[in-house]
Formats: structure tokens, C-alpha cells, sequence
């Protein structure tokens, strides 16, 4: 078991999200960046989509009270366990007592704004309609349907279990994957359905604006601004109809929304793009900010990308499992 | 009346489905009946219906969307309006005041008067089209066009659960404390969503709903 020691804003139980509720108005949740969940899961043995931690805020500790294999992905932390430094993207053990603590993301070659805490068997909170990610607007789901707090506790599903060798890592994908516009970190994105409803100039200034993060930016969605604000060439008033994380709505004042992992499974604004679901992850990680800008993917490069995640994936687990090997042949 | 539905890609695991025409009673019982059918499909993983359109999630990229764009149309000419007998729930509303802090705002776009908008509001027996936005949300058809007014400008950070709000054509009551870009003119105390429950979700397409005036605060 863990508890954790800070009062922890914003940091939820999340695995990869949940399916099947679109219709009751249950949208996915899931991990911001799925791709550090299932690297964490991988490095512990886990499923890949167990459910861990997911930290947005620092610095940020947790005190383990049996000993239990753990790793911490996502945003370098400068993690330490008790004293001693770890290396980000790596697994480790833990024994009873020993204190872990995540200091401020550090602006390295790769600045994300989220770590998960991943733990050997991942999280053991109860599968609510079929997921262990906490549900924030249903208040369901992870931790009593809530954010963390100073004082809780989580079990470990596995803790005993220690599929790797300690100290045992990957590059991270932010630093093997890179993706970049003029020097600005990038994401692709798919032109949507009101597209060609936007000034000719909206659509260039959509393109090459470095977008900004705003403080406004969540869980539920990513608030960007930037000059010039994106303009119609008529009012748009839609009809309801679903949308999923991904896609970026325009509301009248013309600065754009991402919706993200809490995103609403339904909404009405016009809908300029859709940002990859295979580059969901990059803008999980995009500290609140930081600049963002959209590159114009083609429907094959898509499919393509989400190929190369599940490669990536495939490779590292490969590498783990043979690591894996060796130590007990050795 | 013939024409062509618009099919629109929502990256590349979703599509949207809009029907043509007018927003009807009619044409959303032809969507639950679309919904219904592509439910079945192997490479749909939820068939989620909307206000006279249909999201279909899929459960992966396919290599292209006109396979499933020329199903949907033949499925769409083919359907027929699919009648569902829900039953009729009543939700006192307290109008305007705290819980209404966008009621001003539907004053100023429509010119009509706090009591003429409650009236008009609470005149109808809606029916819930299809749930969304967030557990148990029910978005709601039959409307008076006259109190229909645009979705905010930016919108809001949270309001409480039970707003009862207009964003433009449409009404709806939301079952707990979130974003909205929609205008909120009253509010109500009702559970819509119990994770528990099976369905978790109070209200389902085919239900109705009577808003009964409980208070106006003007």
C-alpha cells in the first residue's frame, strides 16, 4: 500500500480510459498521456493498460507502507526514493517506509507537464463501468470519483511481484519521438468538419500560430490562445452531436479548445480539426505555457502514426522481456 | 426533404452522421433505429445518437471512411422512424436568481420579458432526443424557437448540477457541477446518474420531460 503525504492537487487514478458509456453520456477519461502509462505498466510487468497515478502537480510524495515495485514515467521529476536519485522511465523497489517524492518537471530536451506513478499490478481501486479511471464530473471511478488527497491510500494490486531488474529503463518517447514545427513543439492534426467554414486567413493563421497554453487548460480541455483570434465566415450554431478527445472546437471568440481525455462525449461548437489520436499524448504532456503549433496530417499519415505508438510499444516490451531473460539466466 | 445526409470524419476512430432537414421528432426516431442498426456492425464500438445525428466510434482507424459512408446512407434511406415509450419524469424549477445567472442574457437576445421566457419554457413536454455531455445529461427536443438563444461567447468554467439552461435551439438540465457554454436560467434537484444502477442513467432516449414552475426570481 501507499499513502500519499501532499495534499495533492489534481492527482487521479487513471488507466486507459473507459468505453462503452458514450450513450448514458460517460465520456473516456483515461490517462493524458496513455503512452507513459502503458510504457510504466510495461517496465512492471503489468497489462498494459493498469491503472496508476497521474501527477500534474509537484512537488508531490507518497510513503510506501509494504515493499512494492513501482516506476515513474511521464514528466522527469528529479525523482528521489528517500535520499537516493532515480532515473525517470526506469523501475524500481520500493521497501516498506521509504518515501518517494517528484520535484518540479524539468525543463530538459523533453519538458512534460504529467508523471505517472505507476505500481506493480497497477492500482487496485474498483473497475466502475468498466474502467479504474476516476471519473471527475460523474464523481465515479479511481479514488471515491475524486482527486487525490494527503492521507489516502491505494494498494498495489501485485506489490510482491518484481517482473524486472531494478534500475531497468527506456528513453523516453518525448526524446526518441520528437516532434517539432519551426522550433516549436508540434502535434497533427486532421482539418474537421466546419474546416471550410473559416476565412481563408483564419485557416493559414491556424497553421502557423505557435498557440498558447493557457492557465484555463485541463483535464477536460486544452484552452489555447493566439493572434488572430480564428474567424467564420458565417455564425455557426450546431446541433448537439458527439465528439471525442482530439477535437478542437472553436467557440465564437475564436480561440481554440482541444478536448482532452475528460472531454465531454458531446458538444456543439464548430469543430476546425482534430488532433491525431496518435499525438494525444504529445499534447497530454504540454506544460500550461508552453507553445504549441498544428501540423496538417493526411488520413494515411494518421493511421500510419498510430501504427508507429503500437510499434514502439511492441519494440520496448521485446527489449524489457529480454532484459527480463537474461537476469534469470544469469 | 431529399437531401443528403452529411458524413464527417471526427479523426480517424469516429464519424459523425447528420441528418438533413429540420430538427424533428421524426427524423431523431430515425436516428435511434440508425443507431440501433450500426450498433451491430463488427467495426463500430459504440453507436452514440446526438440531435438528429449519430457519432459512430469504431474500433480502429479504417484505411478509409467510404465503405462505411455509403452503409450509413443505404441504412439511412432504409430505416424507419423507431418509436420508443418512455415514460414522463416532472422537475420543479426554480427560475432565474442564483441558480438562473444567465437569465438576463436570454432577456437581452430574445427581448422578451423573465416571465414570458418561463412560461414558453415551461410549456412543453419535452422528449430527451439522446443523453451526452456528461453522465446522465439528457438533451431535449421541443423547444419554443422563440427562447432560443446562442451558445455563450467563451464558455463557463462550471455551473452546479441541476442548471436548467438554453444553448441555441436546445434546452437541457445538467446532472452535476461542470464546464458549459450554454445560457443557465434556473435550477432543479434531481439524480440522474447513479454509477450503480442498471442503465446508470435516470433518463433514456424516448423519455420526457415536464419542467413545473416551482419559483421565479426575477
Amino acid at each position: 500500500m501507499i499513502e500519499i503525504l501532499s495534499n495533492a492537487a489534481l492527482a487521479t487514478v487513471q488507466d486507459r480510459g473507459r468505453e462503452g458509456g458514450l450513450r448514458w453520456g460517460v465520456g473516456n477519461s483515461g490517462a493524458m498521456d496513455p503512452l507513459a502509462l502503458a510504457t510504466g505498466n510495461l517496465l512492471l510487468g503489468n497489462d498494459e493498460s493498469a491503472a496508476a497515478i497521474e501527477v500534474p502537480v509537484f512537488p508531490f510524495r507518497v510513503r510506501f507502507t509494504v515493499d512494492c515495485a513501482f516506476a515513474v514515467t511521464g514528466a522527469d521529476c528529479g525523482a528521489t526514493l528517500d535520499e537516493r536519485p532515480l532515473m525517470p522511465w526506469a523501475c524500481y523497489e520500493a521497501r516498506a517506509g521509504q518515501v518517494l517524492s517528484l520535484g518540479l518537471p524539468r525543463a530538459g530536451a523533453w519538458r512534460a507537464a504529467r508523471a505517472y506513478v505507476c505500481l506493480a499490478g497497477g492500482v487496485d481501486v474498483p473497475a466502475v463501468l468498466g474502467s479504474r479511471s476516476t471519473q471527475l464530473r460523474g464523481a465515479f471511478g479511481g479514488l471515491e470519483g475524486r482527486a487525490l488527497r494527503k492521507g489516502d491510500v491505494l494498494r498495489a494490486a501485485a506489490p510482491g511481484r518484481a517482473m524486472r531488474r531494478s534500475g531497468v529503463g527506456v528513453v523516453p518517447p518525448g526524446l526518441q519521438m520528437p516532434l517539432e514545427a519551426g522550433g516549436c513543439a508540434a502535434v497533427r492534426v486532421l482539418p474537421a468538419a466546419e474546416y471550410e467554414c473559416y476565412t481563408a486567413a483564419s485557416r493559414t493563421a491556424f497553421w502557423r500560430t505557435e498557440w498558447k497554453v493557457t492557465p484555463q487548460s485541463d483535464r477536460y480541455g486544452y484552452r489555447l490562445s493566439g493572434e488572430p483570434a480564428l474567424q467564420s465566415t458565417a455564425a455557426l450554431e450546431m446541433r448537439s452531436h458527439g465528439i471525442v478527445p482530439g477535437v478542437i472546437q472553436v467557440p465564437p471568440s475564436g480561440q481554440p479548445i482541444v478536448q482532452m481525455r475528460d472531454a465531454q462525449p458531446s458538444g456543439g461548437y464548430p469543430k476546425i480539426g482534430t488532433v491525431i489520436e496518435a499525438d494525444l499524448w504529445r499534447l497530454g504532456q504540454a506544460p500550461i505555457g508552453s507553445r504549441v503549433r498544428f501540423i496538417e496530417a493526411t488520413w494515411d499519415e494518421a493511421v500510419s502514426a498510430l501504427d508507429e505508438l503500437r510499434a514502439w510499444l511492441d519494440e520496448t516490451r521485446s527489449v524489457l522481456d529480454l532484459c527480463h531473460d537474461i537476469r534469470h539466466a544469469a | 426533404m431529399n437531401a443528403a445526409a452529411r458524413i464527417t470524419p471526427l479523426g480517424t476512430t469516429a464519424l459523425l452522421f447528420e441528418a438533413p432537414g429540420a430538427l424533428t421528432l421524426p427524423t431523431q426516431q430515425r436516428i435511434w433505429a440508425l443507431a440501433r442498426e450500426a450498433q451491430e456492425w463488427t467495426e463500430v464500438r459504440e453507436a452514440v445518437p446526438g440531435m438528429n445525428n449519430l457519432m459512430l466510434t469504431l474500433v480502429g482507424p479504417p484505411r478509409g471512411l467510404q465503405a462505411l459512408e455509403e452503409r450509413l446512407h443505404a441504412a439511412w434511406s432504409a430505416v424507419r422512424p423507431l418509436g420508443l415509450e418512455g415514460r414522463t419524469v416532472v422537475l420543479p424549477v426554480t427560475y432565474g436568481g442564483d441558480g438562473g445567472p444567465h437569465m438576463a442574457d436570454v432577456v437581452a437576445h430574445t427581448g422578451l420579458s423573465v416571465d414570458e421566457i418561463v412560461e414558453l419554457h415551461s410549456a412543453p413536454l419535452y422528449t430527451v432526443y439522446a443523453l451526452g455531455s456528461h453522465p446522465g445529461y439528457c438533451y431535449l427536443g421541443g423547444m419554443d424557437p422563440r427562447i432560443a438563444t446562442p451558445r455563450r461567447q467563451v464558455p463557463v468554467m462550471s455551473i452546479p448540477g441541476g442548471s436548467v439552461s438554453i444553448g441555441g435551439a436546445q434546452t437541457g438540465v445538467s446532472a452535476s457541477p461542470g464546464p458549459s457554454g450554454w445560457n443557465t436560467i434556473g435550477s432543479t434537484d434531481m439524480c440522474f446518474f447513479d454509477p450503480a444502477r442498471d442503465p446508470p442513467a435516470l433518463l433514456q432516449p424516448g423519455d420526457s420531460i415536464r419542467f413545473r414552475v416551482e419559483k421565479v426570481i426575477r
